[in-house]
């Protein structure tokens, strides 16, 4: 492997040089058709992944380029799927909702593009500074997107908090970053990982670089207590940015924590494993709870994020194959459902109607009955009742807890599904069982239509026959 | 065979989103129609003398070890009939009163009865898992939208509640196939594989609970009187006949099979009892204490369903055959006594006691009809109930001669507070005006009815084929539990 960048460099590198250029081209598009480069985009890009998988089956191991600063392996392709999935189904709702709120403009479609090139490093980096490029780089686009509709008070507001939050953040994950440099003498996670094994694990700095790069990571993810940031971005966000923001950017934060703490700091559990459970446990009281009092749709879904980010850390602290493949598949159902629920709202969005508060919702049934029973099915799936996809997500991260002998964590995990499926009754209740004010007419369009039917498809599918995802994710 | 009685509900509901409201009681009593007669059919194939059978099993989730296995034995087939039976009988109930959201309520009644046939054939804990849980979603559908006055609150009370036990469930039966390391969540495989003794004990622990919310059993009765007289008439018909057997038949399949390996399964044994004892004491004094004729119905089973712990917990043979027969029985009288009380609750729309009085003397056929289910509810001989009820009592007598001695009284409130209601609302003058109007049964209702009545008798009559029935399944059982 000589040269500076060889052909395999750029085979690896491919899908997120797609991204970025599709990105460009969409934002410089002089008419419109930011949409149509975006599909184009993921097009491609799905095609370069779909290639880059079948070379990585037939090699039978992972492609490393760039000196091992890119991994292509199972992890890095499985998330990157649910980035093209994400984006594709976030992008189709979105040219009617920013036509309501008349921001349609080229640039957000490019946004979209430059923040999933982004996380194609989070996912398959596997060198600090491109993964802290690549998070910058997602980040920094969604910044612009949460702030994208500007007329809007919340909305600039949401994009300011956001900002201030994230950048002190990332402040919190360089200064982790820079000292696992600094204790191990190498940026690439396979030699740090060969650097920190040498070390004393009792040595204080190792523990506050994974306290820096942990604290950095629980604000990415969303995990209380650093989940401040989330409510507010998500309610002041256009409803679309918060799907894509909710899952993706979750996802890739998600893809970046598997790397280090399964990678170079999995041998130091014992440090990190404590800080894990307290972030769960207060993710999923601070999230359930929180969740009960709120009236707005998406501020309950924001915090209902939350306590979905505490299920995943769950993954993470059993630790062993269960968990890690749970966090997979938590992190693929997670895509299809908390999407659908986000794109219903979208419909509910019109000229000068947020369509976002509780009572919004009553007597949805007889307005849009194919939409209730949609929206319906994506929030028993949240609350992880079978045959939805959230049930099989949540059973592998009890299953995986239950393994490694964490029982407490396992009822607590359970009983907080009791909880959450209260908050989610409300919602059931208004669009069932409460009357209607005012009828209030809907924003359907077909771009709604088509990404709530892959959503409804993947949440009630995967349910009932899960078996291709987990295949899938035991291949990875 | 199974799967198309599984099916057939669920394709059922499909197809009625796309019929015209108008069509859809008819369409769904067609589809609940075939229940029965598809569960006939299957009883007149199946052997007494062989264990399960119409055995069907294809690998669902491979990865996970979950098998789509389904299988009746002698138990199983007899809450298919009740489940098949009531779900028609339910369907009949709101014929008429159900004007609102037609289609809804018809799909929901199809859906829930697709998740009761899963619950009773099942025999992979996580398929049961699925169907046991699942039955939930359509319930607080059917509470929530056409239930009473404070419909809402007792719809989200009895998700969450039951909920609770069902998490509880999961975690058990997560725990058991870590725990066996057995790769299969088929319940025969993981109920009989070797566990410490401390796992035996959680996982008891586990399943318990959450059977016990579902029965339910003293002290996490409360969701169900609120839930039952909340509920439409079809709703309380189905809780009350099907859905709280569930609960039972839960613990008989699943939580009794552990209870060898459990340490100090004696004491526990005794604990489960005392509770069993004492929701039929309280159950019958509280009932005792109602104003409201549904909720009297409602509280009377907590006090049945003591007995029928009570039986399942007596550990013998004749304790859990008395307990399933009561099972069956309680579900027939106490949906007859729901559907009678739903036939005036929908002429005056109160459930008041006070506001009746009297009504023999305008609905002659109603009043006897209400007769019988009072008595055999009651437990008199030569109804259904007295079988349930002796064979429990001499099932309890063998295992502690207390249990059975304690359990008398509540046989005492029960036709007690039973008779009280009947006199209170059937017999005396007709003093009330608003009662005047009141018309007696039409052929309607006499359809719902009269099978039932029908079968209290006949079960009380001539219990045997249902005893013949029981006896290869409850021995193996109880040769399990030594």
């Amino acid at each position: 492997m000589t040269g500076y960048y060889t052909s395999s460099d750029n085979f690896a590198l491919l899908p997120a040089t797609l991204l970025a250029l599709f990105g460009l081209a969409a934002m410089f598009f002089p008419r419109r058709g930011g949409l149509v480069l975006l599909l184009m985009g993921e097009g491609f890009t799905g095609f370069m992944l779909w290639r880059q998988w079948s070379f990585v089956e037939a090699n039978g191991s992972p492609l490393v380029a760039f000196q091992g600063g890119l991994t292509i392996d199972g992890m890095a392709l499985f998330f990157n799927a649910i980035f093209v999935l994400a984006a594709v189904l976030c992008a189709l709702v979105s040219y009617r909702y920013l036509e309501i709120a008349g921001e349609d403009r080229n640039e957000y479609y490019g946004l979209m593009l430059l923040a999933q090139s982004g996380m194609f490093f989070l996912a398959a980096g596997t060198e600090l500074v491109t993964m802290f490029i690549g998070l910058e780089t997602m980040a920094v686009s969604f910044y612009i997107l949460v702030g994208f509709l500007r007329a809007d008070r919340r909305s600039n507001e949401a994009a300011m908090k956001y900002l201030l939050l994230g950048a002190f953040s990332t402040g919190f994950l360089v200064y982790g970053f820079s000292l696992l440099y600094g204790l191990s003498g190498s940026t690439r996670l396979a030699e740090i990982a060969q650097g920190l094994a040498r070390l004393d694990p009792t040595d204080p700095l190792l523990l506050l670089a994974v306290a820096t790069t942990g604290a950095g990571l629980a604000f990415k993810i969303g995990a209380a207590p650093f989940h401040m940031w989330i409510p507010d971005a998500y309610e002041g966000a256009p409803t679309p940015v918060t799907a894509y923001l909710s899952v993706a950017s979750k996802a890739a934060a998600f893809a970046l924590m598997l790397r280090i703490f399964r990678g170079p700091l999995g041998d130091f559990r014992d440090l990190w494993q404590p800080m894990a459970v307290a972030l769960a446990v207060a993710s999923l009281t601070i999230g359930n709870l929180a969740a009960i009092s709120q009236s707005n749709v998406k501020r309950m879904l924001a915090y209902s994020s939350v306590a979905h980010a505490g299920y995943i850390l769950l993954g993470i602290i059993a630790g062993n194959d269960m968990g890690y493949r749970g966090v997979l598949v938590y992190v693929a159902v997670y895509a299809f459902m908390n999407l659908g629920a986000f794109l219903v709202l979208v419909v509910l969005r019109r000229e000068g109607i947020g369509g976002e508060s509780l009572d919004d919702l009553n007597g949805l049934v007889k307005r849009g009955p194919v939409y209730a029973v949609l929206m319906t099915v994506f929030l028993l799936s949240l609350a992880g009742i079978p045959p939805t996809a959230g049930f099989i997500a949540k059973y592998y991260v009890f299953a995986a807890l239950i393994e490694a002998g964490q029982y407490v964590l396992a009822v607590a995990g359970a009983l907080y599904i009791v909880v959450s499926l209260y908050y989610y009754l409300r919602v059931v209740r208004a669009m069932f069982l409460s009357d209607a004010g005012q009828p209030l007419p809907l924003a359907g369009s077909w771009g709604v239509r088509i990404s709530l039917a892959a959503a409804a498809l993947g949440t009630i599918a995967l349910g009932i026959y899960p078996e291709p995802l987990l295949r899938w994710v035991n291949a990875c | 065979m199974i799967t198309w009685l599984l099916l057939t509900p669920f394709v059922a509901m499909l197809v009625l989103l796309f019929l015209p409201a108008r069509l859809s009681r008819w369409w769904a009593l067609v589809a609940q129609a075939a229940g029965p007669l598809m569960v006939a059919g299957m009883s007149l194939q199946f052997d007494r003398a062989q264990g399960y059978q119409f055995v069907e099993r294809v690998p669902w989730i491979p990865t996970l070890g979950v098998d789509y296995h389904v299988a009746v034995d002698g138990i199983s087939i007899l809450f298919l009939f009740l489940t098949s039976a009531i779900g028609f009988l339910a369907l009949l109930a709101g014929w008429a009163s159900i004007q609102d959201r037609v289609k809804e309520y018809y799909a929901m009644l199809l859906l829930l009865q697709a998740a009761m046939y899963g619950v009773f054939v099942a025999q992979d804990l996580l398929l049961f898992f699925v169907f046991f849980e699942f039955s939930l979603v359509p319930m607080y559908f059917l509470i929530g939208i056409w239930g009473g006055e404070r419909r809402m609150y007792a719809a989200i009370k009895f998700f969450l509640y039951t909920l609770t036990g069902s998490v509880l469930l999961l975690i058990g039966i997560v725990a058991l196939y870590v725990v066996s390391g057995a790769r299969t969540f088929d319940a025969a495989t993981l109920l009989s594989s070797q566990l410490s003794p401390a796992a035996a004990q959680w996982i008891f622990w586990a399943f318990f609970l959450a059977f016990a919310v579902k029965v339910p059993m003293f002290p996490f009765h409360t969701w169900l009187p609120d839930a039952h007289t909340e509920a439409p008439t079809a709703g309380s018909v189905i809780l009350a006949g099907v859905m709280l057997k569930m609960g039972t038949y839960g613990l008989l399949r699943f939580a009794l099979p552990l209870l060898p390996q459990v340490p100090d399964a004696a004491r526990i044994v005794q604990l489960l009892a005392v509770a069993s004892l004492i929701a039929i004491l309280y159950g019958g004094l509280v009932s005792l204490m109602q104003n409201d004729w549904k909720r009297l119905i409602a509280y009377s089973s907590v006090s049945h369903m003591g007995f029928c712990t009570l039986g399942l917990f007596s550990l013998n043979e004749l304790g859990i055959t008395g307990s399933v027969l009561q099972q069956v029985n309680h579900g027939i009288t106490t949906s007859m006594l729901f559907l009678l009380v739903g036939i005036v609750y929908d002429q005056r729309h109160t459930r008041e006691i006070a506001a009746y009085g009297g009504l023999a003397t305008r609905m002659p056929n109603f009043a006897s009809l209400f007769a019988i289910a009072v008595f055999a509810s009651a437990g008199l001989p030569l109804l259904n109930g007295f079988v349930g009820e002796f064979t429990i009592l001499s099932g309890a007598f063998q295992a502690n001669r207390a249990w059975a001695y304690w359990a008398i009284p509540g046989i005492i409130f029960g036709a007690a507070y039973l008779l009280w209601l009947y006199q209170r609302t059937m017999l005396g003058r007709l003093d009330n005006p608003a009662n005047e109007a009141l018309r007696d049964l039409n052929a309607r209702e006499w359809l719902m009815l009269a099978p039932l009545a029908a079968a209290a008798i006949l079960i009380g009559v001539y219990p045997r084929p249902y005893f013949d029935l029981l006896e290869r399944p409850v021995k193996a059982l109880v040769e399990s539990l030594r």
